[in-house]
């Protein structure tokens, strides 16, 4: 078969195209709906580059086929910005340096949103960002970043989580 | 991607109803649930061509978990994300949660269902070897009927079940085990997660005094599908558990499994990993 109508919103707008429906989420979003910021590391559900939020959820978008974000609320690294603002996940990465070649960083980014946003998704911030590699950082920048982050977001139900709190000992003790 | 789209045809039926009338056409389509393991065939080039049916489009398989008498009912759509977070599975089915976290990322949880481990019958399935140690009844449907089948009896050789292709998982039943119950679920890979399995051992045990009332021994990625040792769970049956019988039963042990050699281990490794994960099981119920 050849495309097939689809719709669904993403960053908050609605899409509707045609597209083959098992064309991956990742490239109907990068070809058709024309969002390059998702990125394909592996192409096969292990490296995490791609993730984007399926209704809120993180979802590696090279694994899932078009047909099935179908209705659905779509988010990637290009809805995170709000009125002109970067979201304090991307303010955290580029302040504590988070962020090297960029590959991942998206992906990264997304992955760590959707912990913030859901903190009982993942026993800690290590499992919820344990799907998505990098290869430059060595992973204690984009800990920082994160913690940094879910402090400036701020009291939306996560007092008492174990990650936090080594960044302020680690503040204290520079 | 290595895949040519246009020799894939997708159907998205509405209902239940119209999935399995889709089914029962010749040659059915292959059902479609999250993606986790046809989409990785798919990217790498290795899913057969065909007609698919896709899953998500039928709000009648995704039902949210519940209680239902003695049975906790996972619909065949439920997540590993889902089942993991639900505090009904939380409390009274507690090995879901940590199959259901060591099974991969939370991207993969989110997406990845239980019936789709199911009936994907890898031999290294994380998932299955939790369901069945509860003693789990899947039901399947198809446009002549619906009828439950004993997980433990679902397989019949290396990606072998006894599915019929027009057939759908349309529930999966969880048996509510016993309070004062022992489990074991552990898992012997190349890394603590993210790995896929090696030996995977898991157990559920209840004793009267000292006496075995039930045990469940399913181990995964030893034989060529998930396996429930029924001959060592026999020997144990109705006996009191002491270091003499623990030494009896892992001799059956030896003898009743039959391990896989393939890229991962080596039959010689996963025989001396399930006897020490059976052992270990084992001394923590006598220790009890």
């Amino acid at each position: 078969m050849d495309k097939a109508p689809v719709s669904f919103r993403i960053n908050g707008k609605t899409w509707s195209g045609s597209v083959h429906p098992l064309k991956r989420l990742l490239d109907t979003i990068r070809e058709d709906v024309g969002l390059t910021g998702t990125k394909e590391g592996c192409g096969e559900g292990e490296c995490g580059a791609c993730t984007v939020l399926l209704d809120g959820s993180p979802v590696m978008s090279c694994l899932v086929p078009t047909c099935q974000a179908e209705g659905k609320e779509v988010t990637t690294i290009e809805g995170l910005v709000r009125d002109g603002e970067l979201h304090p996940m991307q303010d955290c990465f580029i302040q504590e340096g988070g962020a090297q070649c960029g590959i991942c960083t998206p992906g990264m980014i997304m992955a760590a949103v959707a912990y913030a946003n859901d903190p009982d998704s993942a026993e800690d911030m290590r499992e919820a960002l344990a799907g998505n590699l990098c290869r430059c950082t060595g992973y204690t920048r984009i800990y920082e970043a994160v913690r940094c982050a879910m402090e400036k977001m701020g009291d939306s139900g996560r007092s008492g989580k174990k990650d936090e709190g080594s960044r302020k000992k680690k503040a204290g003790a520079t | 991607m290595r895949t040519y789209l246009p020799e894939f045809d997708v159907v998205s039926p509405r209902t239940l109803d119209e999935a399995l009338r889709v089914l029962s056409q010749n040659p059915p389509p292959t059902p479609l649930a999250g993606g986790t393991d046809l989409m990785v065939l798919m990217n790498a080039g290795q899913l057969k061509p065909g007609a698919y049916l896709n899953l998500h489009s039928i709000s009648d398989l995704h039902r949210p978990i519940e209680e239902a008498g003695k049975e906790i009912v996972f619909s065949a759509l439920t997540t590993y994300s889902e089942a993991r977070r639900h505090p009904l599975v939380r409390r009274c089915l507690p090995m879901l949660g940590i199959a259901a976290r060591e099974i991969g990322a939370l991207q993969i949880q989110s997406r990845g269902t239980w019936a789709g481990n199911i009936v994907n019958a890898s031999p290294a399935a994380d998932g299955v070897p939790a369901l069945m140690a509860y003693d789990t009844r899947v039901e399947l449907a198809s446009h002549s009927g619906t009828r439950t089948v004993n997980l433990c009896d679902f397989y019949l050789g290396y990606k072998k079940t006894v599915r019929r292709p027009d057939e759908l998982i349309t529930a999966i039943r969880i048996s509510i085990p016993a309070d004062r119950r022992i489990e074991y679920y552990r898992k012997v890979g190349t890394r603590k997660f993210q790995a896929i399995s090696k030996v995977l051992l898991a157990g559920v045990i209840v004793l009267e005094g000292r006496r075995v009332e039930k045990i469940r021994l399913v181990f995964a990625s030893v034989m060529p599908f998930t396996y429930r040792a029924r001959q060592t769970e026999s020997i144990l049956q109705g006996r009191d558990i002491d270091s003499g019988l623990i030494a009896e039963a892992l001799d059956v042990l030896k003898q009743e499994l039959n391990p896989i050699d393939d890229i991962r281990s080596t039959a010689r490794y996963r025989l001396g990993v399930a006897a020490r994960l059976f052992e270990e099981f084992l001394q923590k119920a006598r220790m009890k």
